[in-house]
Formats: structure tokens, sequence, C-alpha cells
């Protein structure tokens, strides 16, 4: 055992929880320094913690009442990860889930993702970590107990929190009482997977009471004494300039405290969020604008050929095959511009005062927010304190937050904290929107049916290279945008020629994550082109891609859930009562996932019956969670796949609400969702955007069974 | 002006200098009951549904003054963890929120449209349970509809019952 003796000072922080300690256990970052980037997050879902280690970090308290508190450095936006990760900590802690409780971690506490809440990637990046630190508290724990009981470390057991010796018991909360100095053990050995307790089990949402009896838990109901509401005049035209505004009107109004006018923006502060809004709408802002944009030039400029290619994937020699027309097939394929549409808009509560910040917001990206509000306010990065809360809902939405920034400089102006956000017409014109695409497929099969070559194409708008966690240098080096490529590589390995090409445009307004990013549309062209071969090679659209696919591990487990889904849901290649199933499978992040629906059409309306999904995660931390993300991940794929889509219309981009922004409700959402979950990876995976995948392409493989119709633009019309 | 109602049992009064102030925001800010959400502003969300008088109503687009000498009922009203409404305990067995933003407006959606109809089929829900969940909790949300109907029918009658034997 390596003494590396820590200060208290250094390790225990006292609390406002009734804190009797704070376990900083840093050192694991110290043994296995972390340096692989961003790109392994899209192709494998492998994205690590990414934690700061100059400085302790804190992530666990044990209170006086025994309870621990896990301070998580990933957010919680619906995916279910505080659940998880309790799990994970719970097990090597060798407490109960009830004594388990999660909070966002604030930058303060040091215990802060470089990375972001993203990518699927927040369970299998703490995987290792969190409960080798887990049993690193243990152990700590343990042998403190072992001094204080006068027994040998060896002669004691922990069970439920509490330390057992000699007939005498101890709780965890007694164990750390008063200890000023901590001896840091080496890791010890994680238990096997088949002797934890909670790992693996349907455990109930750990914020299930707070989401249920209505708890103030997200950021626009966070709230300070004294807050004052602030709103940002934003502009309707895509492009727009901010020049100068005539605030004169504005500032006599009811309650208005303050205009701030700044060289980027201009925005009111006033006593009440209606006085707010009812000021900015008095203020009268100049605009440049370049032009006039309409939605034709934008599917003009998302063309195949045109913007720069990059060849992101090659095997054999698929262009000399696919240059001679003869045999050769060729589909094109379109998705439009979608909206995030999350519930709760974009803002922030700030608070700045005495060079200290105080952001309350949520957000994806802490650091990258802190950071940004830093260097507008000119503070060094630790005078801000960004305090993350639950999320209403994040998709992508608030992986860049520039309107932290905003509240920040309002609240400086006041002195006061200043509560920001958007109103719904603001989220729908100022998204960061999943861009639009355009593929052309082709591919050449052989006298026996099998693809001898297949070429995907793909324009998109950009994905990552739209977004501030992608620094711009890395967009000349990398060439292809990583996010509008996710999914649209070639997954069947067996075909001997095969290549992709992604062609990037950046377009006049913002475009960038998206849950799931490139997967949705990609997967909705490559596995609607795979039916319309199968249906040539005159064979059952599953058979025929079980044939496509190499023998190796990835192979293996692609191969897998498509037969589970064969078999769960009696998928047949026919028209059944005036039903038709429709089959697709996709890859993302290394996880798998097969599905089957079954839909039937009504006054040219589809409806989905019910859909069989077949994922395989690896280890599924909290299987009842990831049946969750499953069924919510196949509604939204089908609210994006059959009703979403934005339009630019004179300029600007619509529609601006709920209803003309058509999406999935409860009438189109199957009433059967059936999830088989395969466990073909020792690891857990990615969960919450793989079974976004192959939705769109199933619907409208099964549509064509139906009718004869190939649909090929999102979102799915029959004409 | 002043106007005065009862929210979740209680008699409330509050100045509001604008009377066409929507009730979403006295809710909120006035009375600090955070559970009732914005979403749209627009009515079409349903992310603000609250009760006046047992009707579900979108309160970000319900003037305050309306709501002078009626009943209002916010999720924090509805139920609580010692005595959950039916359609929070169904919420609760189902694991039926992700993020949870939107959850109360259904909630009380669905405990409106259960007064009015105890047993609804699929068809009643599709038409009566119109609110946007982003996340898409639709299949979920079904089920623990459905779920909260029995628990309400079974508590129902076993008070009958007790009304019966006493």
């Amino acid at each position: 055992m390596s003494k590396k003796r820590i200060s208290r000072r250094k390790f225990l922080v006292s609390g406002g929880l009734g804190t009797l300690g704070v376990l900083a256990v840093g050192t694991y970052l110290f043994r296995n320094p972390i340096r692989r980037g961003i790109a392994g997050a899209i192709d494998t879902g492998e994205t690590p913690y990414m934690g700061n280690t100059s400085s302790p970090i804190i992530w666990f308290e044990v209170t006086s009442e025994n309870e621990i508190v896990l301070h998580s450095p990933k957010v919680e936006m619906g995916q279910g990860t505080f659940t998880s990760l309790a799990q994970m900590a719970a097990d090597e802690l060798e407490v109960s889930m009830e004594q388990m409780k999660v909070i966002h971690a604030t930058s303060a506490s040091g215990n802060m993702d470089g990375f972001a809440t993203g990518g699927s990637t927040s369970v299998s990046a703490l995987w290792v970590p969190l409960r080798e630190l887990a049993a690193t508290m243990r152990e700590m724990i343990k042998k403190e107990a072992a001094s204080k009981l006068s027994v040998l470390p060896t002669e004691v057991s922990v069970n439920n929190g509490v330390v057992l010796a000699a007939g005498k018991t101890m709780t965890y909360a007694e164990a750390v009482a008063n200890v000023t100095e901590w001896d840091v053990p080496d890791t010890p050995e994680l238990k096997e997977i088949k002797d934890y307790k909670y790992i693996g089990k349907p455990i109930a949402r750990v914020d299930l009471n707070d989401k249920v009896f209505g708890a103030p838990i997200f950021g626009m109901d966070a709230t300070m004494p004294d807050m004052l509401y602030g709103s940002v005049v934003r502009s309707s035209a895509i492009g727009a300039k901010y020049k100068d505004a005539k605030i004169s009107k504005a500032e006599g109004m009811p309650g208005v405290v303050k205009i701030i006018k700044e060289p980027d923006f201009v925005g009111v502060v006033a006593h009440s969020l209606i006085q707010a809004e009812n000021a900015k709408n008095a203020i009268d802002v100049q605009w440049e604008v370049e032009r006039n944009w309409q939605t034709a030039d934008i599917e003009a400029m998302i063309e195949v050929g045109k913007g720069e290619p990059f060849i992101i994937q090659k095997e054999g020699d698929a262009e000399d095959i696919l240059n001679s027309e003869e045999g050769v097939v060729t589909s094109e394929y379109k998705s439009p511009i979608g909206a995030h549409a999350q519930l709760e808009p974009n803002g922030a509560l700030a608070y700045v005062a005495d060079d200290k910040a105080t952001i309350i917001m949520s957000t994806q990206v802490v650091k990258i927010s802190r950071d940004e509000i830093a260097d507008r306010l000119g503070l060094d990065k630790d005078q801000v304190n960004m305090v993350p809360t639950f999320l209403g809902g994040g998709f992508g939405r608030r992986l860049h937050t520039p309107n932290a920034i905003q509240a920040a400089v309002m609240s400086k102006a006041v002195g006061k904290p200043v509560k920001c956000f958007f109103t719904r017409k603001e989220e729908f014109q100022n998204d960061t929107f999943r861009p639009p695409t355009h593929h052309v497929l082709k591919a050449k099969l052989t006298q026996d049916g099998m693809i001898e070559a297949m070429e995907h194409n793909v324009s998109s708008g950009d994905v990552a290279f739209g977004s501030p966690m992608v620094p711009s240098i890395a967009a000349p080096i990398l060439g292809a945008d990583l996010g509008a490529w996710r999914g649209g590589m070639i997954q069947y390995g067996a075909i001997p020629n095969y290549r992709t090409i992604s062609w990037r445009v950046t377009l006049p307004f913002a475009t960038s994550w998206w849950r799931s990013l490139g997967l949705l549309a990609n997967t909705f062209a490559i596995e609607s082109f795979m039916d319309e071969l199968a249906i040539s090679a005159k064979k059952n659209p599953a058979e025929f891609r079980l044939a496509q696919i190499q023998d190796n591990d990835r192979g293996f487990r692609l191969k897998e859930v498509i037969k589970a889904v064969v078999e769960k849901s009696g998928y047949k290649d026919e028209v059944v009562d005036g039903r038709a199933m429709g089959f697709a499978v996709s890859t993302d992040a290394n996880t798998p996932c097969a599905q089957v629906v079954e839909v039937s059409i009504k006054n040219k309306e589809i409806k989905v019956h019910k859909v069989t999904c077949a994922m395989d995660p690896g280890i599924a931390v909290n299987p009842d969670q990831v049946r969750a993300q499953c069924e919510g991940a196949i509604i939204m794929g089908m609210s994006a796949s059959m009703f979403e889509k934005m339009d630019v219309e004179d300029g600007q981009l619509t529609p601006t609400i709920y209803g003309p922004y058509q999406m999935a409700l409860m009438k189109n959402a199957p009433k059967e969702i059936d999830v088989v979950l395969l466990q073909n990876d020792d690891k857990p995976g990615a969960v919450g955007e793989p079974p976004l995948g192959p939705i769109g392409a199933a619907v409208a493989n099964a549509v064509f069974r139906l009718t004869g119709q190939r649909l090929r633009s999102m979102p799915l019309k029959l004409s | 002006m002043n106007i005065s109602f009862h929210i979740n049992g209680k008699p409330q009064s509050v100045e509001i200098a604008d009377e066409n102030t929507p009730l979403l925001w006295v809710v909120r800010d006035i009375l600090d009951l955070k559970g009732t959400k914005f979403g749209c502003g627009k009515a079409a969300c349903g992310a603000c549904t609250l009760h006046v008088d047992g009707e579900a109503i979108r309160s970000c687009s319900y003037a305050v003054k309306f709501a002078e000498g009626k009943q209002i009922t916010t999720i924090e009203g509805l139920g609580n963890e010692q005595n959950p409404h039916p359609v929070q305990q169904a919420w609760i067995e189902e694991i039926v929120p992700q993020c949870g933003y939107c959850q109360p407006g259904f909630m009380m959606a669905t405990a409106a449209m259960l007064d009015k109809i105890p047993n609804p089929t699929d068809e009643d829900i599709d038409n009566n349970i119109i609110n946007v969940c982003r996340c898409a909790t639709y299949y979920r949300m079904r089920k623990a509809i459905h779920r909260a109907a029995e628990i309400s029918a079974k508590s129902k009658s076993s008070i009958e019952t007790q009304t019966t034997s006493s």
C-alpha cells in the first residue's frame, strides 16, 4: 500500500449538507492519464472521463445521516446517467441505493468533465474510474473504522454503509468523522460483475420522486434573492449581424431597470419577465442582413458533388467497379433541417459581483460555458462557479450555451442576479439545427445476389465543426466532419469493395449536434438502399444483410441483434391483414441495434403499430433505463423521420412553434414496443443514441412493402 | 389590482399591475411554485397545464384576472410523496419520466381526463392527451394512464366497501 499522506485541507472539505467528510480520490487519474480525443467517442463510443487533475476533485461526501452524496461530473438530461452512476458507486461502496444521493458537481468542486455530457458516453466513460474511486473510498473507510474500533483491518467487513468488526458496528459517517489525514491505498481489485447487487438490475430512477412531484430542479426553476429578469433581442433573420439599437422608448417602460448595450447584443433587465419582454419588443434594433435566404437556396447547397469531399472509408476498389453503368443501382435520399425542440428553453441565472460569478443553468458543457464566461468577464476561470441543474431536455442543444454569457454580462451591469431565457420563437430560430443532408448510394450485385461494390456519398451541413467543442484548428486536420458521418460508414464488412465519401457544406445558419448526429439521416439512406438491393437480389432483407456481414467481433454482434429482432418480431417480408413489416439495422458508437416495425396505412397516413428492437449495448447497468432510452429514441426517431421539418422562408427559419413544427404525439406513438437486450460485450457501451438509427428506414421499408412507393425524403409522406 | 383565488386548497391573493399577466408567471414567479413549466407561451405544448376549477388549463395563455374566485391546483397540490395522486403513483410504478420537464403538465392533463373519463380507451388517451414530450415517453405514459385508472377504481371501490360496511 503506497502511503500518500494527503492533508485534510486537500481531501476534506466542510460543506453545507451536514457534511462530515468529503473524500476526493484524485489519484486514479494520475495513474491513468487520459489522452484520447473526441473522435474515439464518435466511432467507438469510448470517450474517457477527462477531468482536471491539478486540484482536489470532490466525488463523494458522507453526510451525518450516513448518506453518500455523489458529485456527478455528468449532467442528467433524462438519459438516466445519475441512476446508473449511483448503482455503480453503491456496489463498490457497499451501501444501499437508498443511501445514495446524486447531485451535479459544480465547477468549484473540481469535478468537471472537460469533454461534455453527450455522445452516449457518460456511463462508459465512468465505468472503470467511478467504481475504482468507490472501491478505494470503501477501503479507506474500512481502515479508519478498524483503527477507531481497535481491530485489524482484516477483521473488518462492510454492509449497507455500516462497518462490522468483532461484534461491533460503526456507520461510515462515524468512521469518517474527525479524520484529519487519509492514507490513499493502491486501487483495490474491483468485484466480479456477478457479485454486484445493483449493477445489471432495473433499479428505479434516483430522480423519480423529484420529477413526479414537481420539485424545482431545472435551470429555469432557479432563483436568487433580489433576482431580476433579463431578455436579449434576437434576430429572426438568418445571418443577421447586430449593428445598433434605439433604446429610448424601452428605457422608460414599467419595471425596466436597465437597457444593456454591448458590442454584440442589446438586452433589457427588468423586475419581471413580462416587463423585460415588453421592453425588449420596444427596442428598435438595426440588423445587417446579407441575403434573403429561401429553402431552395439551402437545398441547392446540400448536394453531393458540391463542397469539399473527403473519403472516410475505403476497402477494395468500389470506384472503378461502380464507374461502369452496367448493372449499377443508384438511389438518392434526403433529410431536412431538424430542430431540437427540447421543452425547457435555453437560459441561465447569473450573479456577478465582487469579481465572482455564479451561473446556475442547464448545460451539457460545464467547462466550455465556464471558460467562455470567464473570458468575456475578464475573470480567472476559478472565479466563475458553474452550478449545473437538471436539464429539461438536452439532445445536443446545450452543447453550446453563449446565452449564459449574456446573462452574466447583464448581471454584472446591474450588480444583481439576472435570469434570462429564450422565448420559444427564439429557440426555433436560433437553434443549432440538425443539418439537412443529401445522399447518393450506388451498388453492384453479383449474379448470386451478393454486393460486389457499394458507395455512399453524403453531403451535410456541419455538425462537429459547428461547435466550439471541436477547436477550429481541428477542421483542416480532420477534414471530414466526424459528426456528419456518424452512422454514414458502411457496416457490411463482407462486401469486397466499398467506400464512403463525406461532402462538407457550411450553411448560413448554425448547425451542430442533434441527438445521434448523422446517424438518423445516414441510416435512413443506407438501410433504405439495402432494402432496395435486397429486393433486386430477390432475397429476404434480413437474410440479405446477414450475408454481407464480416466474421469478426463487430460482425458477430451485428448479426446477433439481427437474428434476435427477426426471432422476437416474427419478421416476415410480406403483407398480412393490411400490415407490413419493415426492417433496418445500424451500428452506432459500437452499439448495434436492429428494429422491425409493423405499419398500416389509412388515408395516406402511416400508422406504426409495433416496434421490436434488439440492441447490444454490452453490459446494461440499468436494463430498465436502457429500455426507456430505446422506447424514447424510437418515438423521437419516428418523430424526426415522419413529421419534423424546418423551412427557410424569406430569410427566416420557420415554423417557430410546436404544432406547425409537427412532431410525434401520443396518438402517433406505437402501442407496442418490444425491446430485447443482448450482451455480447464485457463493458457498458452507448445507449441513448444508437436506437434512433434504424427507425426511419424501417418505416420506409415497411411502407414500400405495403404500397410499392419508395419514400426517399424525410419526413416520410405518401403522395 | 388584487386578485384572490384558492391555490392547492389555500386562499391566496396577489397584487398585480397587469391583470393580463399569464397565470403561469404568477404561479411560478410570485407564488414560487415551480412545478408548472414554461414551454412555449402559446398553449401549444402543454408543459404549463394546471387545473382551474378541475379543468386542465394551459396557464401560459390564461390571464390571471380570470382566476378570480377560482380553485387552482398545481402539480404540488395534486399529491405528495406521503399521499400521491393515483396518476403520480402510476407514474412512479411505470418509471415514466426521463428529463421530466414536461411531466407535470402531462400528469395534470391526465388527472383532469380521468375525472371525466375514469376508464379511458386508447382512443380517449390519444384524443385528450395532446401535450408534447421531447424525450417521447409516450409509450410508458400510456401504460401509466391505464394503470392510474385502475388505481383510482380500486381506491374508489375500497372506499365504497368501507362506507357500506360501516
